[in-house]
């Protein structure tokens, strides 16, 4: 039976399954007990758990990171909770240094089998240093896996199949997601990590998105559908292993691939795929691969600035008008 | 110079005497195979060791369980072998050999041994002290009793991690002893310019940790307080901050000739080499006679099997390359 929750409902679904589950997993971060969490996941489950399975911890990133770091090479099963992705740039020692490396250098005599949930994304007017979306970053590093959900239907299904990784997973929420509303389904079902989603069928062109940026890129093709323009959308879900072989077979069909990310375009995520896909798909394209990102600005604070940053729907329909000849 | 202390323990037996100067001599001896075999182009990378500081390893590890860990910072050599990793394993790494510790992939400054619950060198100073607190977090939730025993240098005092860390381990209690290996200089910058705090060991006092200094090159002081300590904090008194003054009788690396301290500086370290300190006491207390040539010919032996064992081993297979990224292709 279907259900509508939120994606903020269907993490908190996914982390009291888990510490059902296994008494060897806790959630830890900073006020994600009492408080509830900043953006209030984890509400009501100190009250449910206690305090050893919910640990509010002080404001230490790398150490938190660290400790899940240590504690899962021993057997726990940690859920670190990062507030933002933003701060978690002052753990990436050990996130990069360590956790991701562990398994690789000790031969494969220990692992980091935890979980990071944090939080990324602009929109929420918090200026320059929160935010940032750095999970391309992060997709970068050999070791670890990140997904990043879009939808409460992903959220828990991709929160299932993180929870029982055995490698450093870091799990990205988006910050203006938290009280999107969706389907879920009431009987369990996990999403597999690495496997993209076809969330619209389309014939002209393909859109590639993940997280905040696949329902935009959804209202894009309704809007383009109107113009007589049929896009395929495709939410990675996952960056770090990404799903190649969804995007290639879409544009074998489509001859057409638009990118579209929240992140700064240089160096990110669009780009690999876009060299990607020219390496291996390259007979395939009518045209030049396009790519839509966040401006390559420090994010300012005021709306009417903020909006011109983070890709939105009409500019992301004039960039495709534009660029694509359609 | 002598050693000034009385028998350790009642519990020391002669033969744990004799075993504390074998492992600083195989420790001393696997240093110098190694500083050899880096001239001669066996070992590459960055090289660290340990000569000079046998006696803090040793001292301390010879008071654990099998059941507690060990985790320190690249300089890991003496700790690994002081808990148990094998010497020709250690060496066949160094030599990058799949019959090394990790086969050839971690190399000097990333030692591990699970077997020995030696969880690792680790080379990003100050990096292994968070997953030293993971380590001890997971005892503590797990009430197994088990106690870390976290190294570290000087020079990680002065990175955020060193802080957090010990911010952690008190206020939780966790069952770890942090173990600063003070040898005077960050690289080639002395301790003295680095550190605002003179007397580094009352650091702890910052977080309530009980804390002290031993005499490094000592290594009967240095397992008489670490014995005191670990019970302690086996028993849930929570962390401590123990500082061990010693002495790198070599240069920071390899590639480091010491140019930034005089040599009559290391002349008066090398009076109080911790291996002639400890066999002058144990002469003198009637535990020696003249038997430590012999003690050295037995370690030169084991190195020379273990150089042996590197030189003969095979390096790993190209294919080899992509094994232990993730779970998906360990093994």
């Amino acid at each position: 039976m279907p259900n509508v929750i939120t994606y903020r409902e269907a993490l908190t679904k996914g982390i009291r399954e888990a510490l059902i589950d296994n008494d060897d997993c806790f959630l830890m971060g900073e006020d994600v007990g009492a408080y509830g969490g900043a953006y209030a996941v984890s509400k009501g489950l100190l009250e449910e758990f206690g305090p050893k399975r919910i640990v509010d911890s002080p404001l230490s990133e790398s150490a938190i990171v660290g400790l899940g770091t240590g504690s899962s090479m021993v057997g726990l099963k940690p859920i670190i909770e990062i507030m933002t992705i933003n701060f978690l740039l002052v753990a990436l020692d050990q996130l990069v240094n360590h956790a991701a490396k562990i398994r690789y250098m000790s031969a494969n005599q220990y692992s980091a089998p935890f979980m990071i949930r944090t939080v990324t994304g602009g929109g929420a007017q918090l200026g320059a240093t929160h935010s940032q979306c750095f999970e391309p970053w992060l997709a970068s590093v050999p070791g670890l896996k990140v997904v990043a959900p879009s939808s409460p239907y992903d959220a828990l299904g991709l929160f299932r199949s993180a929870i029982k990784e055995n490698d450093p997973i870091v799990f990205v929420e988006h910050i203006l997601l938290y009280g999107s509303k969706g389907i879920v389904d009431e009987d369990y079902y996990e999403i597999p990590i690495g496997k993209a989603n076809v969330v619209r069928s389309g014939d002209n062109l393909t859109l590639v998105a993940y997280s905040k940026m696949v329902p935009l890129c959804l209202e894009v093709a309704n809007s383009l559908e109107d113009q007589g323009i049929d896009v395929e959308v495709i939410d990675l879900r996952s960056l770090r292993p990404w799903d190649k072989e969804t995007i290639i077979n879409s544009v074998n069909k489509t001859n057409r691939l638009v990118i579209v990310e929240e992140a700064w375009r240089s160096g990110g995520f669009g780009a690999e795929i876009a060299s990607t896909i020219q390496e291996e798909a390259f007979d395939s394209l009518d045209g030049p691969i396009g790519r839509v990102g966040g401006l390559e600005v420090p994010m300012p604070y005021t709306s009417v600035l903020e909006s011109q940053v983070i890709p939105s729907k009409d500019r992301i329909i004039t960039y495709i008008h534009q660029n694509l000849n359609t | 110079m002598a050693l000034k202390n009385k028998a350790v323990s009642n519990k020391t037996s002669n033969s744990e005497y004799f075993e504390l100067l074998e492992k600083m001599i195989l420790i001393r001896l696997f240093e110098d195979r190694c500083s050899e075999h880096y001239s001669r182009g066996n070992i590459k990378g960055f090289l660290h060791l340990y000569t000079g500081e046998e006696a803090i390893a040793v001292g301390s590890i010879s008071c654990l369980e099998e059941q507690d860990y060990v985790i320190t910072h690249y300089r890991d050599h003496g700790h690994a072998l002081a808990r148990g990793v094998e010497p020709q394993y250690a060496m066949a790494e160094l030599f990058g050999k799949s019959t090394g510790t990790t086969g050839g992939i971690g190399g000097s400054m990333h030692i591990f041994d699970s077997t020995k619950n030696f969880a690792g060198g680790h080379a990003i100073v100050g990096g292994q002290l968070p997953i030293g607190v993971g380590l001890a977090y997971a005892a503590k939730y797990r009430n197994t009793g088990a106690v870390t025993l976290c190294f570290l240098g000087d020079g990680a005092l002065n990175e955020g991690e060193f802080h957090e860390s010990m911010n952690l381990a008190a206020l939780w209690d966790l069952p770890i002893v942090f173990i600063c290996e003070n040898n005077l200089y960050g690289m080639g910058v002395p301790v003295e310019e680095a550190v605002a705090k003179k007397d580094i060991f009352e650091i702890g006092h910052a977080y309530d940790m009980p804390c002290s200094r031993v005499d490094g090159m000592n290594v009967l002081e240095v397992k008489k307080i670490t014995e005191k300590i670990i019970k302690d904090v086996r028993n849930g008194k929570g962390p401590y901050f123990l500082e061990a003054q010693t002495y790198r009788f070599r240069g920071h690396s390899m590639a480091d000739p010491s140019m930034y301290r005089g040599s009559s500086e290391e002349e008066l370290w090398k009076l109080r080499d911790p291996i002639n300190l400890y066999w002058s006491w144990l002469k003198e207390n009637g535990y020696a006679k003249n038997e430590l040539d012999g003690i050295y010919e037995k370690m030169n032996t084991v190195m020379d099997q273990a150089v042996e064992f590197a030189t003969e081993s095979e390096f790993p297979a190209i294919d080899d390359l992509y094994n232990n990224i993730y779970f998906e292709n360990a093994g």
